[in-house]
C-alpha cells in the first residue's frame, strides 16, 4: 500500500533555541488512522500543523520534508507555492481543532462557515452548497440540520460545535483529516460519541486520519498506527496493537502507568460510616435568576436541586458530572460563596463532637475561623496565581490576612509547605511564570495548606494537567490527606480520576445526584443509565475493549430519554432510593 | 425584528430619562457659583448710577423667574411648570434668553447648531475613514515598516496640539492648495439661503477643520483597532478559516475584522462628545461658527440659559451617539441579539 502522507526527518525550531521537533518521520496510508501521542510540549501539535503549513510565524522548519501523494502526483507541502497550498487546505487535507468553543467564529452562522469550504473549493452555487451542507450536518448527527444551518455557534453545546467542526472538515470530502486533540475539551460521554462519529465517517469515505492526542485510551479506540512523542522526538512507533499490548519504550510504559483507569472490581465496597461528618449539605437547591437585561424577561435557572451530601472526617467525597451538571455550584454553596435557596443549609463541624455550625449563618468570629478551616484548590493553576506576586508573598498572604504568627514564622511555614508539596524552599523568591503547570498546582495546594485547614475543596484540580503530572498531583493529595487528616470535597468530570482518590462518589446530572456509592460499589454494580454511560465512555488503553457506544448513547441523552423507571423532566425527578446499604440511585419505585 | 424594535424603544426611553437627569445636573452646576448674570449686572449698573438699565434688568429677572427659588427656576426652564408667561421651556421649544447677547438663545445658536453637527459629523467620518484601513493594515503587517510608520504618524497626530496643527495647515493649505483660511464659509454667503455655491464654499472650508479635529481621534482609534485586530488574529477561529483554504484578504476581513469591529462601533458614543468639547479651542482658533465659542463666552459670563442650552445639546449628541452605537451593536452581534434563544 502506498502512503498518502509522508513526513520525513522533520525538524522545527524557534529562534536560536534547539529544535522543538527533532527528526520526526512517519507515514499514513489511505483509510488508516495514525495517532500522534504525547504530553504538552512534545511537539505533536506542531508536527501535525506542518502538513497544512499553519505554524506560528516564528517557527522555522529546519529540515526534512512533508509529501502529500494525491491523485495527481506527489506534492511537496513544505516547498509548494502558497496558492497551491490554499487549494489543498480544507479541500484535500482538512483539520479539526481542540477547542470547538473558540475555533468557530461567533458572529457567523454555522451554515455560512461550513458552506464557505464549498464556495472556496467547489465553485458551487448557494442552493447546491446549502443542500450539501445540510446533508453533511445530517451525517454528523444534527437532529435538525435545517435549524443547525441557521444557528450561531454560541447557541450550541460543545459537543454540537465539535460536530459542526467535523462537518466543516468533511464537507469537501478530504483525503486526509488531521484531528488535533478533537475531544480533549469535551465531556467523556460526548468524547465517546465524537470519536465514534469520526470512526464511522472514516469507514464511509476511506480517508486517512492523523489523530493528535495525549490519551492512550483514545488511541486504543481509534488508531491502527501509533507514534509516541516526547520532547520533540519520536520515542516509539508501530502498530497500535503491539505498542498498546507491550510498550517497548520506557516513556510509553510511564504514560501507561499514569493513565487513570476505571478498575475492574470483584466485590462492592462496604458502606461508609457517617458518625463524624465534617461537612453536611442538606437539601441544597440553588436557583439563579438571569437578570433581565433591557428587554428580556428574567429566566430562573436551577443549577442544583435537593442535593444532600456528607463528607466524613478524613475521607474524600467526590462529585462527578459533566459541565453544567451543577457540581461546581455545590462546591460554591459548600464554601459559603453562594447562599442556597431557603430550606437548604450547609453544616460544618470543625472538630469531632463539636456542635455543627451553619455555614451561611455564622457570626463574624465563626466565619473567620471557617475561612481558615476550609480552603479551595482551583482548576486552572495558570490563572489562579497572581503573576505579579512572588511565591513567598502568595504563600504568606493568607497568614497575613488572618494575622497568624510573626513575619519569620510565616516565612518558615511557607518554606515548610513548599517542602510538603515536593518543591524546593529556594523557589520562594521566584514568580509563578517560572514554574510548570504541575508545579503551579503544587503551589496552589501549598497556598491552601498554609492555614492548616481541615477541609479542602478541590475543583477539578488535575483537569488542566498532563496525565503523568495528574498522577503526581493525585498522589500528593492522597499523601497530604493521610498525613494531616484532611477531608476532601473533590469535584471532577472524570470518573477514572475519582476512582483512585474517593471514598464515596456522587454522580450528578442535570442538577441532581443520580447515583451515590463508594467507588468500588459503583464500578461493580452501576445501576443508573448515566453512570453506566460514564463508565462505558471512559476510553481504555486496551484495543480489545472498545467503547460501547450503545451503552453511552442510552445514558448520555437528556433525562427524558432514560428508561421508564429513571426518566424525569425538569423538576419532578424521582427520589434518591437506597437499593442496598450505601448505594443510592435516583429512580421511581 | 420585534425584539429589536422593543430594544430600540427601551433605549429611547432610557435616553430620555438620562437626558432629564443631565438637565438637573447641568442646571445645578451652572447655578452653583454665587450670583447670576443679571444680579451682577444690576450691581454694576447701580454702582455706575444707570437707573434705566436697572429697570430693564429687573424686568428680565421677573420675566425669566430668576427671583424665584432655584427648583422653581429649574422646572420653569424645562417647561414643566408655568412661568411668568405660562408654560414656556425646553419642552415647548423656548430655549431662554441670552443676557450677554441680548437675544433669544435659539436665535444665537440657530445656524451654529447645524454647523456644529456638520463639522463633527465630518470629523467622525474622517476618523473612521482613516482609522479603519490604517488600523487593519498595521495589524496585518504588524512589526514591519508599515506598522511602525502608521504608529509613528499616529503618535505624532496624538501629540501635536490641535491649534498648532490648525495654524500649520492653514498656512500651507493656503500657500499650496489655495484653501481658505478660517470660518466655515466665505463671508459673502453668511446669512444667505442655501445654494450650490454656498455648499461648495462650506465643503472647501471644512477640509482643514475636519483634519484638525479628527487627527487625534483617528490616531487613538487606529491604535485601538490595531490592538483589537492583533488580539483577534491570534484566536483559533482565524486558524480554522486558514485551514479551510481561505485567501489572505478575505481571511482578514471576514472573521477578525468583524470581531474587532464591535469596540470600533461602540466608540461612536464616546467620540462625539470628545470632539464637540475638544473642538472648542480649535473653533476659536479657526474662527468656526460652531457653538463651541458661544459655550466658552457663556460660561465665562454666567450667561446661564445659553450655557445650559449648549451643554444640553452636547449631552443630547452624546446620548444619540451611544444609542446609535448600541443599536448597531445589536444588529452586528448575534450574541447580543439571540443571547436569549439559548435559555
Amino acid at each position: 500500500m502506498t502512503s498518502l502522507l509522508d513526513v520525513d526527518a522533520l525538524t522545527i525550531g524557534f529562534g536560536n533555541a534547539p529544535p522543538v521537533v527533532h527528526d520526526v518521520s512517519f507515514s499514513v496510508s489511505a483509510g488508516e488512522t495514525l495517532a500522534l501521542v504525547g504530553e504538552s510540549g512534545s511537539g505533536k501539535t506542531l508536527t501535525c500543523r506542518t502538513a497544512l503549513r499553519i505554524l506560528p510565524e516564528t517557527a522555522q522548519i529546519r529540515g526534512g520534508s512533508v509529501t502529500f501523494h494525491s491523485g495527481d502526483g506527489p506534492v511537496d507541502l513544505l516547498g509548494c507555492h502558497e496558492h497551491q497550498m490554499r487549494r489543498i487546505r480544507g479541500n484535500r487535507i482538512a483539520m479539526i481543532f481542540q477547542e470547538p468553543m473558540r475555533s468557530l467564529s461567533p458572529l457567523h452562522r454555522l451554515g455560512n462557515q461550513v458552506g464557505e469550504v464549498l464556495r472556496i473549493h467547489r465553485d458551487m452555487g448557494a442552493a447546491e452548497a446549502k443542500r450539501r451542507v445540510i446533508e453533511q450536518f445530517d451525517k454528523v448527527g444534527f437532529v435538525d440540520p435545517e435549524r443547525a444551518f441557521s444557528s450561531y455557534p454560541f447557541e450550541m453545546s460543545g459537543g454540537m460545535r465539535q460536530r459542526a467542526m467535523i462537518a466543516m472538515a468533511m464537507v469537501a470530502q478530504p483525503e486526509l483529516l488531521i484531528a488535533d486533540e478533537p475531544t480533549t475539551a469535551l465531556d467523556v460521554t460526548t468524547q465517546a460519541q465524537v470519536l465514534g462519529l469520526i470512526n464511522s465517517l472514516q469507514k464511509e469515505t476511506g480517508m486517512a486520519v492523523v489523530l493528535v492526542t495525549h490519551d492512550l485510551g483514545v488511541v486504543a479506540n481509534m488508531a491502527q498506527q501509533v507514534v509516541v512523542m516526547n520532547k520533540g522526538r519520536v520515542m516509539e512507533a508501530g502498530r497500535a496493537e503491539h505498542i498498546l499490548a507491550a510498550p517497548a519504550h520506557g516513556y510509553t510504559a510511564k504514560l501507561f502507568a499514569a493513565a487513570p483507569m476505571i478498575p475492574t472490581v470483584a466485590t462492592p465496597a462496604p458502606e461508609l460510616t457517617y458518625d463524624d461528618v465534617i461537612l453536611d449539605l442538606k437539601d441544597v437547591t440553588k436557583t439563579y435568576t438571569m437578570r433581565a437585561s433591557g428587554w428580556r424577561a428574567p429566566v430562573a435557572i436551577t443549577a442544583c436541586r435537593n442535593v444532600n451530601l456528607s463528607v466524613p472526617r478524613g475521607k474524600t467525597l467526590a462529585v462527578v458530572g459533566e459541565s453544567g451538571s451543577g457540581k461546581t455550584t455545590c462546591a460554591r454553596v459548600a464554601l459559603g460563596a453562594e447562599r442556597p435557596d431557603p430550606g437548604g443549609e450547609v453544616l460544618f463541624r470543625p472538630d469531632a463532637g463539636a456542635p455543627a455550625l451553619p455555614v451561611h449563618d455564622m457570626n463574624n468570629m465563626q466565619r473567620t475561623a471557617f475561612q481558615r478551616q476550609a480552603q479551595m484548590v482551583f482548576q486552572d493553576p495558570y490563572s489562579s496565581l497572581s503573576p505579579r506576586m512572588r511565591v513567598l508573598n502568595a504563600l504568606v498572604e493568607p497568614m497575613e490576612i488572618h494575622g497568624i504568627g510573626t513575619k519569620a514564622d510565616r516565612r518558615d511555614k511557607a518554606a515548610d509547605m513548599l517542602k510538603l508539596v515536593g518543591l524546593d524552599p529556594d523557589m520562594l523568591h521566584r514568580y509563578p511564570h517560572a514554574f510548570s503547570g504541575g508545579q503551579r498546582q503544587r503551589l496552589s495546594i501549598a497556598r491552601a495548606l498554609t492555614l492548616d485547614p481541615k477541609l479542602l475543596i478541590c475543583d477539578e484540580p488535575t483537569s488542566a494537567l498532563d496525565v503523568s503530572v495528574q498522577d503526581q498531583i493525585l498522589t500528593l493529595l492522597e499523601d497530604i490527606r493521610d498525613h494531616a487528616n484532611l477531608s476532601y470535597l473533590f469535584i471532577s468530570h472524570d470518573l477514572a480520576v475519582v476512582a483512585r482518590i474517593a471514598d464515596e462518589v456522587a454522580v450528578m446530572r442535570a442538577g441532581v445526584i443520580v447515583e451515590e456509592a463508594p467507588p468500588d460499589t459503583l464500578f461493580y454494580n452501576p445501576q443508573h443509565p448515566y453512570t453506566q454511560a460514564l463508565i462505558a465512555a471512559q476510553p481504555e488503553p486496551d484495543i480489545t475493549r472498545p467503547i460501547d457506544l450503545d451503552l453511552v448513547a442510552k445514558g448520555a441523552g437528556a433525562p427524558t430519554s432514560w428508561p421508564e423507571i429513571f426518566r424525569f423532566d425538569g423538576a419532578n425527578a424521582p427520589d434518591l432510593r437506597e437499593l442496598e446499604p450505601g448505594h443510592k440511585v435516583r429512580c421511581h419505585a | 425584528m420585534i425584539l429589536l424594535l422593543r430594544y430600540a424603544g427601551y433605549r429611547f426611553l432610557t435616553m430620555l430619562l438620562t437626558l432629564w437627569v443631565v438637565s438637573i445636573m447641568v442646571f445645578v452646576i451652572i447655578n452653583l457659583p454665587p450670583g447670576d448674570y443679571l444680579s451682577n449686572q444690576i450691581a454694576e449698573l447701580r454702582a455706575t448710577g444707570q437707573a434705566e438699565g436697572v429697570a430693564k434688568a429687573e424686568f428680565l429677572r421677573t420675566e425669566y423667574a430668576l427671583d424665584r427659588p432655584i427648583w422653581e427656576q429649574y422646572f420653569i426652564w424645562v417647561g414643566m411648570m408655568p412661568g411668568p408667561n405660562g408654560f414656556s421651556g425646553l419642552i415647548q421649544g423656548d430655549f431662554g434668553w441670552s443676557f450677554e447677547f441680548d437675544r433669544p438663545v435659539g436665535e444665537i445658536v440657530g445656524d451654529a447648531l447645524w454647523l456644529t453637527v456638520l463639522v463633527n459629523l465630518a470629523a467622525v467620518l474622517f476618523v473612521y475613514a482613516v482609522a479603519l484601513p490604517l488600523g487593519v493594515l498595521a495589524a496585518a503587517r504588524s512589526e514591519t515598516w508599515v506598522d511602525y510608520t502608521a504608529g509613528f504618524v499616529g503618535y505624532l497626530g496624538l501629540a501635536t496640539p490641535n491649534f498648532l496643527l490648525a495654524l500649520i495647515l492653514f498656512y500651507y493649505g493656503n500657500k499650496y492648495f489655495d484653501l481658505p483660511i478660517g470660518g466655515l464659509m466665505a463671508p459673502a454667503f453668511e446669512g444667505e439661503p442655501m445654494s450650490w455655491l454656498k455648499v461648495k464654499s462650506i465643503l472647501l472650508h471644512l477640509i482643514v477643520p475636519t483634519f484638525v479635529i479628527g487627527t487625534s481621534g483617528a490616531a487613538a482609534m487606529m491604535q485601538r483597532l490595531r490592538a483589537n485586530m492583533l488580539d483577534e488574529l491570534s484566536k483559533p477561529y482565524v486558524e480554522t478559516a486558514k485551514a479551510k483554504g481561505l485567501g489572505p484578504a478575505k481571511l482578514l476581513t471576514k472573521y477578525p475584522l468583524r470581531m474587532a469591529f464591535n469596540p470600533f462601533v461602540a466608540d461612536i458614543g464616546n467620540l462625539l462628545p470628545a470632539m464637540v468639547s475638544g473642538s472648542v479651542l480649535v473653533s476659536v482658533v479657526l474662527g468656526l461658527q460652531t457653538i463651541g465659542p458661544s459655550l466658552l463666552t457663556a460660561l465665562k459670563s454666567q450667561d446661564q440659559f445659553l450655557a445650559a442650552f449648549v451643554l444640553m445639546f452636547v449631552a443630547l449628541l452624546t446620548l444619540i451617539g451611544t444609542m446609535i452605537s448600541d443599536l448597531l451593536l445589536v444588529l452586528l452581534d448575534p450574541r447580543i441579539r439571540y443571547g436569549d434563544r439559548n435559555g
